[in-house]
């Protein structure tokens, strides 16, 4: 099986629980779900209800007790770490809530990084378009430790996206910031998903931020239970407050 | 408080064995020096003691100064035997007599002597069975040790050298000592016939070298030595045999004693080197803390507190550490001391173990003050952090580094100039201190210098971006690379200096060799034997002057000549005009002809320190002269690098040294003839004397300055543990970088760094910094042995010479030195759960 014409990543009844016995936590009870490309896809949910673990597991930083998980048309599921590492390099963006850089590097050294761990040429006009969009022009020779938060979060995006993956992984990546920084960063993860088709999937607890995204998937107690699509903030907030009250629906 | 140290420090056990593994190091040389020495000290006393166990009272010709003893004669035994309590007085003769081995190489011992005896049968030897006493002229009875070592048995024969060229004899018992024995203390023992000891060993018929008395029951030792010495009168040592015994002992405990010093010294470098790791460990520790002790302080803990909180934490782990090391030091003392003890066939028989206090007291000393000395700018900066500052945290701020770079200036700059006071009045003390001050100094002043050197270093390594990563990383924090730099430059920068003096050294025999000797083949005595250098026979050296091909020969015998109370290095020369064209030697005044008997020749700076010219009347004290006899300054040669401080006799005064046989000799060979050929017709008329080699001039050289290899070698083996703690420093600074960064390292994993990436970038990380230590080590040494070679420049060592090659080794070995210290600390980073990683605190 692979994943089929359109969908960037996937996964297939995927089970994921800690420790064993009496002391077993089930963090993911048999998820399945499609990421399309090219869309933004936000998930939403209270705390300890999967959705970091989720996130991980797609994006090959841990692996799945039982199920399957698919990035573009590599199966991640059973990849060692040799593998996993270049899916996380060649496939995967990844954009943290805090500490996305490296202090020793100039931005510009950021953005291009997995390009250079990989010997890899950068591709000099998707690079300007990049940096352009995030407005880094003239920020690219400063460090980190010169940088603003939300320009720092901008690099990390950056980075994210400079090297073509098949999915961009967002982990609250706007957790850590003021909200006008975090709108910037919200609009750009929008604008690349809409203009430069590129897939992202961001995990978020913040209703606004999961209003900048075409899908919005809720998940609760390890399991999906809602999905909305273009959603208001209002709507996602709404969703949320009622999240105890809804049942477990099976995928669609 | 006191509570929460602890807490902290069971909370970071990898931290705590680091940290402490280098005050382990140390204190383990310190003990183990003290235990080796001790052990040894017991040992030789133990020997001595059962060495003279059979003695009550001895008797020995005293010596005036500069004159050899009157040998004792038969009348002074009889005299003893008259002496009431006298049990028995037997005369002793006792001389030098190396055995040659049956591969026909003189047999060598661990220092310990080699010696020929009279049989008297009265002594503590003990024939074994199937032998018996030496009867004939060409009989010898031979210690069990030399037999079993010699692989000699009874009926062999066995070649010995005395005072005479080799001699043949036949073996006709093995001795042995009480409870089978083999030796007192590795000793090689053979005993003769009196006659043949007597015109062997001491050159006359019918003296003796001493008188061992035993008293009659009744008679205490002390007052048997009262009436014997009350018998004998004034020119005769009268001692009992426990004060004989106690006085050997001291002696070689007196050389034991400087032994200790010189590992002692080398343990004190250790321990400086070991400083700086534990000073950048616990700066490292306690800028990773500053959360944690700020948190303290928010709560109310006062400056002094946290002060103390990692003060104590230093006294733990010194403490610790001092166990640890005094257990460990034991072990490594008890090792060596049995190493020492069957090295070179010496087999000394060893006291048990002890731990001796000074061993004790000096590891918990030197362990937990030498931990709480580098803890305590540390403890200083932790106090002085705000509260609020440290628990907003984040990246260690850059401090400016003007104020610790003009300190290390001034520091460096006091160094050097004791060290010049110490080369200017030759005070060792001065000397060491600068060196150590100086150390401190460049130490201080690496941070500044650590900026553009590890970025120039890097630039070579970092052409991947692993590879530019470690270098960025090594150049983030230019305090901690320049401190655990600085530790490998210690022990590297002593290696230098001295291969720089050693390399000097040898260009300038080589020099001397090449510009002033005008001889082909050079005649010399392999070192010394008990003190006097081994020697050929007078006539051998005429033989040789009609060799085939010699134009000219020349040798000399020597011995200590007294003139008043100044003892002088006298050399009795055969042919003087022949040395002067060998030596390549310049008349000052006089000429430099052949000495008549009544006069002497003296080079120019001894002539000005006497105040002697040409005329000048001297008169000189000679071994075996019953008087001083006047001499006549004939000659002063100008100043040259051979032959400095000697003063030339004439050849008949040889008869009156204590051997008149040849010590040194060169031969110059005809035009045209080929140095080997001569060489080969020279050898066999030495056939007798195997201590005596032929060499040409360049193997000459290359003997002479083989030795220089033996002290570079022992050296680097002593100095090998100070860069061993140096690497534990570079490990522990990368370890507790890798910890420090392992939200960095989670987020290289989780963008896509493979693990040998990871690798390699800690590699080069620690690479960069050996290096680095190594370039400083270079620069420093190179620094210390040019100002050492100046300071000697008197003393003979005329050329400046630098060992590149082994410059460029010890760079090599530095950066494998990295390579390996990156091994664990990158295995540890490689291994980071990258989930785990990203989301550490």
């Amino acid at each position: 099986m692979s994943a089929s014409e359109g969908v960037a990543a996937r996964a297939v009844d995927v089970w994921k629980s800690y420790g064993s016995g009496d002391a077993a936590v089930t963090a993911l009870a048999g998820v399945s779900v499609d990421l399309e490309k090219s869309r933004f896809t936000a998930i939403m949910g209270p705390s300890g209800s999967g959705k970091s673990t989720l996130m991980h597991c797609l994006a090959g930083l841990d692996d799945v007790t039982s199920g399957e998980v698919w990035v573009g048309d590599t199966k991640v599921t059973g990849l060692k770490d040799r593998g996993l590492t270049e899916l996380r390099r060649d496939k995967v963006g990844f954009i943290f809530q805090q500490f996305n850089l490296l202090p020793t590097l100039t931005a510009e050294e950021n953005i291009t990084l997995p390009l250079a761990i990989g010997g890899k040429k950068v591709d000099k006009a998707w690079f300007d378009v990049v940096v352009d969009t995030v407005g880094l022009r003239d920020r690219l020779t400063h460090r980190p430790t010169q940088l603003s938060g939300g320009q720092q979060q901008r690099v990390a995006c950056a980075r994210a996206l400079v090297s073509r993956p098949d999915v961009v992984f967002a982990d609250e990546p706007t957790g850590n910031l003021d909200s006008q920084s975090g709108a910037e960063v919200l609009a750009f993860l929008q604008r690349s998903a809409r203009e430069f088709g590129q897939t992202i999937v961001m995990v978020t607890h913040d209703a606004n931020a999961a209003s900048y995204a075409d899908r919005v998937i809720f998940l609760k107690d390890g399991q999906i239970v809602r999905e909305l699509l273009s959603p208001s903030a209002d709507e996602v907030l709404d969703t949320m407050k009622h999240l105890d009250s809804v049942v477990a629906v099976p995928h669609v | 408080m006191f509570k929460a140290t602890i807490k902290s420090l069971l909370s970071r056990k990898l931290r705590l064995v680091l940290s402490a593994l280098a005050v382990v190091l140390g204190v383990m040389f310190v003990s183990g020096s003290f235990v080796l020495t001790d052990t040894l000290q017991r040992s030789f006393t133990d020997l001595f003691s059962s060495a003279f166990a059979n003695v009550d009272v001895s008797v020995s010709p005293k010596a005036e100064k500069g004159k050899e003893p009157e040998p004792l004669t038969p009348q002074a035994i009889d005299d003893v035997k008259a002496v009431p309590g006298v049990a028995s007085a037997v005369g002793d003769v006792q001389g030098s007599a190396r055995p040659i081995g049956k591969n026909n190489k003189v047999m060598t011992t661990g220092g310990a002597p080699r010696f020929g005896f009279n049989w008297t049968g009265t002594g503590q030897e003990k024939i074994r069975d199937g032998g018996r006493a030496p009867a004939a002229d060409d009989e010898v009875v031979v210690g069990a040790y030399l037999a079993s070592s010699g692989g000699f048995e009874v009926g062999d024969d066995i070649a010995l050298l005395t005072l005479e060229p080799k001699k043949t004899f036949k073996i006709t018992g093995v001795f042995e000592y009480a409870g089978g024995r083999e030796s007192l203390g590795g000793e090689l023992a053979v005993a003769f016939t009196q006659p043949v000891a007597q015109k062997l060993l001491l050159g006359q018929e019918n003296v003796f070298s001493g008188i061992t008395v035993t008293a009659a029951n009744g008679t205490s030792d002390d007052a048997l030595r009262d009436a014997v010495a009350a018998k004998l009168g004034a020119n005769y040592d009268v001692k009992t045999g426990a004060t004989l015994a106690k006085e050997q002992a001291d002696q070689i405990n007196e050389g034991l004693k400087f032994f200790n010093y010189v590992l002692l010294g080398f343990a004190g470098i250790a321990l400086f080197v070991g400083i700086f790791i534990i000073l950048n460990t616990f700066s490292i520790i306690v800028a990773q803390r500053t959360r944690e002790l700020a948190l303290l302080r928010s709560m109310g803990a006062s400056r002094g507190q946290v002060i103390g909180s990692v003060v104590m934490e230093a006294f733990v782990i010194g403490l610790i550490a001092s166990i640890v090391g005094l257990g460990a030091g034991v072990g490594v003392g008890a090792l060596l001391a049995k190493i020492f003890s069957s090295l070179g066939g010496s087999s000394l028989q060893l006291a048990g173990i002890g731990v001796p206090m000074s061993a004790v007291i000096s590891s918990f000393a030197v362990g937990i003050v030498v931990t709480m000395i580098a803890a305590v700018t540390p403890a200083l900066r932790a106090s002085r952090i705000a509260p609020v500052a440290a628990m907003r945290e984040a990246a260690t701020p850059d401090r400016p580094l003007t104020k610790i770079t003009i300190t290390g200036a001034l520091v460096a700059a006091a160094g050097g100039t004791a060290l010049g006071f110490g080369f200017q009045q030759a005070s060792l003390p001065l000397i060491f201190g600068g060196i150590l001050v100086a150390f401190v100094g460049v130490a201080l002043l690496t941070p500044v210098l650590s900026k553009p050197m590890v970025s120039l270093i890097g630039r070579l390594l970092s052409w991947s971006m692993p590879g530019l990563l470690g270098r960025r990383n090594s150049a983030r924090n230019p305090r901690r690379t320049a401190i655990t730099a600085a530790a490998l430059m210690v022990g590297i920068s002593l290696i230098t200096g001295v291969s720089v003096v050693l390399t000097s050294a040898t260009k300038s025999i080589e020099k001397l060799a090449s510009g002033q000797l005008q001889t082909d083949l050079i005649i010399s005595g392999e070192g010394q034997m008990e003190g006097r250098p081994a020697t050929f026979g007078p006539d051998v050296l005429t033989k040789i002057e009609k060799t085939d091909g010699v134009e000219s020969a020349v040798g000399w015998s020597s011995d200590g000549v007294l003139q008043g109370e100044d003892q002088m290095f006298g050399i009795a020369v055969t042919n003087m005009p022949a040395l002067k064209t060998m030596f390549a030697l310049k008349p000052e005044s006089g000429d430099l002809v052949q000495l008549k008997d009544d006069q002497i020749g003296l080079p120019e700076d001894l002539a000005t320190d006497k105040g002697w010219n040409v005329g000048t009347q001297v008169s000189l004290q000679l071994a075996k002269a019953s008087a001083p006899k006047t001499f006549t300054v004939a000659f002063v040669w100008a100043k040259s690098q051979v032959l400095q401080g000697a003063i030339v006799l004439p050849p008949s005064a040889s008869k009156e040294f204590r051997s008149d046989g040849i010590g040194q000799a060169f031969v110059q060979v005809k035009p045209g003839t080929n140095v080997a050929d001569v060489q080969k017709r020279v050898e066999p008329l030495l056939a007798d004397n195997p201590e005596i080699t032929v060499q040409d001039r360049s193997g000459f050289v290359k003997q002479t300055t083989s030795q220089f290899d033996t002290v570079l070698l022992m050296i680097q083996i002593l100095l090998a543990l100070a860069i061993l703690i140096a690497v534990l420093g570079v490990i522990n600074t990368l370890a507790l970088s890798v910890i420090e960064r392992t939200r960095e390292l989670g987020l290289l994993r989780a963008i896509g760094m493979r693990r040998a990436q990871v690798m390699r970038m800690i590699t080069v990380e620690s690479v960069v910094i050996s290096v680095f230590g190594a370039v400083l080590g270079l620069a420093v040494g190179l620094a210390l042995g040019v100002a050492t070679v100046q300071a000697l420049k008197d003393q003979g060592i005329s050329e400046l010479g630098f060992p590149w090659m082994t410059m460029v080794q010890y760079l090599v070995v530095a950066a494998f030195v990295g390579v390996i210290a990156a091994i664990l600390p990158a295995i540890r980073a490689a291994r980071l759960n990258v989930l785990d990683a990203i989301a550490y605190e």
